[in-house]
């Protein structure tokens, strides 16, 4: 691709995204206990590029959801990812159920962060800006 | 020719070496003594022209660029480019050897043009082929009054190699002067149209104003502060943030990416992407695009802009039509002063009392945006590739007690120093390149930290590792001319934007997308960018993977740029 299509297309795929008003875990229907294979999900997650825009963490940035730990529900996860309404779709071609179900159960089990107070840069930046 | 030049003070003229302006070169440097213009050795002339769009980033001044007429301008054109989009002043002198006479051999058959400007004359703001040196004279303050007037842009002249290298008659000499640069006012917007803006903002409960290249100078990003705290109306910058036009943490600063929804009056200054703010895109189909606003029905939109009175055909960077209420082609930085005395004016108690109520809302929601950004870099914190939010805030804490200055973009690390630092001066961030080229990034970085020099400041570089690779000899540039920065490489090992487009088009094609890093991938080997470092003369740290690593590599790397010497620190980081 050339430079200058770069800039036309990248301008097109960004605004494609609506914007987020803050970055908070998706609502909707509860979490579920996984039933899939965390380890395996992590394997995919990389393999399946998730991490091109969630992070390898799933700790998402600017215009990409942090996902670590999601709070939907499977089914709710897997229909998002089906018919999306911030990213592109993935078929049940590119990533079946079964697959989802292992990368939802590797979501599930990354281990929640420190708390701001309890991370000292953070910290000095929450309470001397 | 050098006499013309050096009245019009520029301090520096980038150039990699040509045989169509060696006579200039040699007569720079002797004649004209190295200084004022003096000569910076570039190794690429797109590295040329970045340098001094970088530079008057910081600057406000043109650098003068020297390239060939044919080859040189064209390794420089995508950098001129993106200067043009963005509205920068770059002085460009071409040689070229028009008269076949004077033609030495096949290399400058080659190199000579009949026309040598025609091929950036689609983005460039003017250009001309003097025929005589009275012609260079006129021309060549022309051209500089040209850049230097809002809209700024990059300017073209043709130096003839003849009338460089002949001698000037003796009886020409005495008709020879040096024309005198004369001060330009910028365009002020209309005092009617700016009297209606004004009406159409105090009367506005939810008024929104959305900044582009607000700022060309510190008092711009003053005149918007001042605006926006008479109206105690919130105040976005683009998600590519083009210019330093309002302090980060600013009580009325509002997150880019909140939407129009709220707004009944929404007013775009220099804002060259302002129909995607107000509009919504969804994908149709592979790729047609259906616009729905985000705005409310009735929502009053106006704009204000220099890019309106600076539009050509060809390259499309005008942006989307915007169906405004009210366009006023003119600078705003130039037309702020009779806005908000106009606005001034129209303030009632009642109305600043409204103004206060939604003015304490909004810095409450600043607060509660930023405890949430600091939230949200807690995830992943310990992550190794490191997570670009802990790249930033471990950049923040080494340089919060200098004075520091941004001189990169930050779109490709999710933002996160807007988000996290506390940005107050004009000159502490460079913004974006105009037309997204890659390759900017690292000479620009190194041009700004040139201007940056003569105050003393740290310039700070985050250095996508794509963009580096385009001409990475600009580091040995820093170093040569002792330019103090201070690099660190976002090292995600990959042309990253790129694969999420092929993400997207594979899973619209039902294909694989684990093959998406093929074509766009920078590992296997991966590039050591400290080594690379080293061998252009600069200090090299890294590989850094271990997040609790960067803290003490950094404030390393501070200690080399304090000595006055150009640093470099490689972070294998996240993707975004």
């Amino acid at each position: 691709m050339t430079r200058a299509l770069f800039a036309c297309v990248a301008l097109v795929f960004w605004t494609a995204v609506p914007p987020l008003r803050a970055q908070v875990p998706a609502p909707a229907a509860a979490a579920q206990t996984p039933t899939g294979n965390a380890e395996n999900g992590k394997r995919l997650f990389t393999e399946k590029s998730c991490y091109f825009c969630h992070g390898t963490e799933g700790q998402g940035g600017v215009l990409y959801p942090r996902i670590a730990r999601v709070q939907r529900g499977l089914d709710n996860f897997v229909r998002y990812v089906r018919r999306p309404a911030r990213m592109a779709a993935y078929s049940d071609t590119v990533v079946s159920d079964a697959e989802l179900a292992d990368i939802y159960a590797f979501l599930r089990a990354l281990p929640a962060p420190k708390a701001v107070k309890d991370i000292p840069l953070l910290e000095q930046m929450r309470t001397k800006p | 020719m050098v006499d013309v030049i050096k009245s019009l003070g520029i301090e520096y003229v980038a150039a990699n070496p040509g045989s169509s302006f060696r006579a200039l070169h040699e007569s720079l440097i002797n004649y004209g003594g190295n200084t004022k213009p003096e000569l910076l050795t570039c190794c690429h002339e797109e590295s040329s022209v970045a340098m001094a769009h970088g530079y008057a980033k910081i600057d406000g001044t043109p650098m003068m660029v020297m390239a060939h007429g044919t080859v040189g301008l064209q390794h420089a054109s995508m950098a001129i480019y993106n200067a043009y989009a963005d509205r920068v002043p770059v002085y460009i002198v071409i040689g070229n050897i028009l008269d076949a006479q004077f033609r030495r051999s096949d290399v400058e058959w080659t190199h000579a043009v009949q026309d040598a400007a025609a091929m950036v004359r689609d983005y460039t703001k003017w250009d001309d082929t003097p025929a005589s040196l009275t012609h260079f004279g006129e021309s060549a303050v022309r051209a500089y009054k040209i850049a230097t007037t809002p809209p700024y842009g990059p300017v073209v002249i043709v130096a003839d190699a003849a009338m460089q290298e002949e001698p000037i008659p003796a009886g020409e000499r005495p008709r020879l002067r040096v024309p005198r640069l004369t001060p330009t006012s910028p365009p002020v917007g209309d005092s009617g149209a700016v009297s209606e803006l004004a009406r159409m903002l105090v009367a506005a409960e939810n008024p929104r104003i959305i900044a582009g290249r607000v700022a060309r100078t510190p008092k711009g990003l003053e005149l918007l502060v001042e605006l926006a705290e008479l109206l105690q109306a919130p105040v976005q910058d683009m998600r590519f943030t083009l210019r330093m036009n309002f302090p980060s943490r600013h009580p009325l600063m509002m997150s880019p990416t909140v939407p129009v929804t709220d707004a009944d009056m929404v007013l775009g200054i220099e804002h060259p992407e302002f129909f995607m703010n107000l509009n919504a895109l969804t994908p149709t189909n592979r790729m047609g695009m259906e616009a729905t606003p985000r705005y409310k029905p009735g929502t009053k939109i106006a704009t204000i802009s220099s890019s309106d009175l600076l539009t050509k055909s060809n390259y499309q960077d005008a942006g989307r039509y915007i169906e405004a209420d009210l366009a006023i082609p003119a600078d705003a930085e130039a037309t702020l002063p009779a806005l908000i005395d106009a606005c001034r004016k129209l303030v009632t108690p009642e109305r600043k009392r409204v103004f206060e109520t939604r003015g304490a809302r909004l810095a409450a929601d600043s607060r509660r945006a930023y405890e949430q950004a600091l939230e949200h870099s807690s995830w992943g914190w310990d992550a190794s590739p490191i997570s670009t939010a802990r790249l930033s805030a471990e950049i923040w804490n080494q340089i919060k007690d200098e004075d520091w200055s941004l001189v990169s973009d930050v779109s490709f690390i999710s933002s996160w120093p807007h988000r996290l630092w506390d940005i107050t001066k004009h000159h502490q961030y460079i913004g974006w390149s105009g037309a997204y080229g890659i390759g900017y990034g690292a000479p620009a970085a190194v041009g700004a930290a040139l201007a940056n020099r003569r105050h003393g400041r740290l310039s700070v570089n985050i250095q996508c590792d794509g963009d580096l690779n385009y001409a990475p000899a600009v580091l040995w540039t820093a170093a040569h001319h002792r330019i103090p920065l201070l690099t660190i490489m976002h090292n995600n090992r990959a042309y990253h934007q790129e694969r999420m487009f092929i993400v997207d088009m594979a899973t619209r094609a039902n294909r694989d997308v684990g093959r998406a890093g093929i074509g766009n991938n920078l590992d296997t080997p991966h590039i050591d960018y400290a080594s690379l470092a080293k061998a252009y003369g600069v200090y090299g740290a890294g590989p850094i993977t271990n997040p609790n690593d960067l803290g003490p590599a950094l404030k390393r790397a501070i200690e080399v740029v304090k000595r006055g010497e150009p640093a470099l620190v490689d972070v294998v980081t996240q993707p975004r």
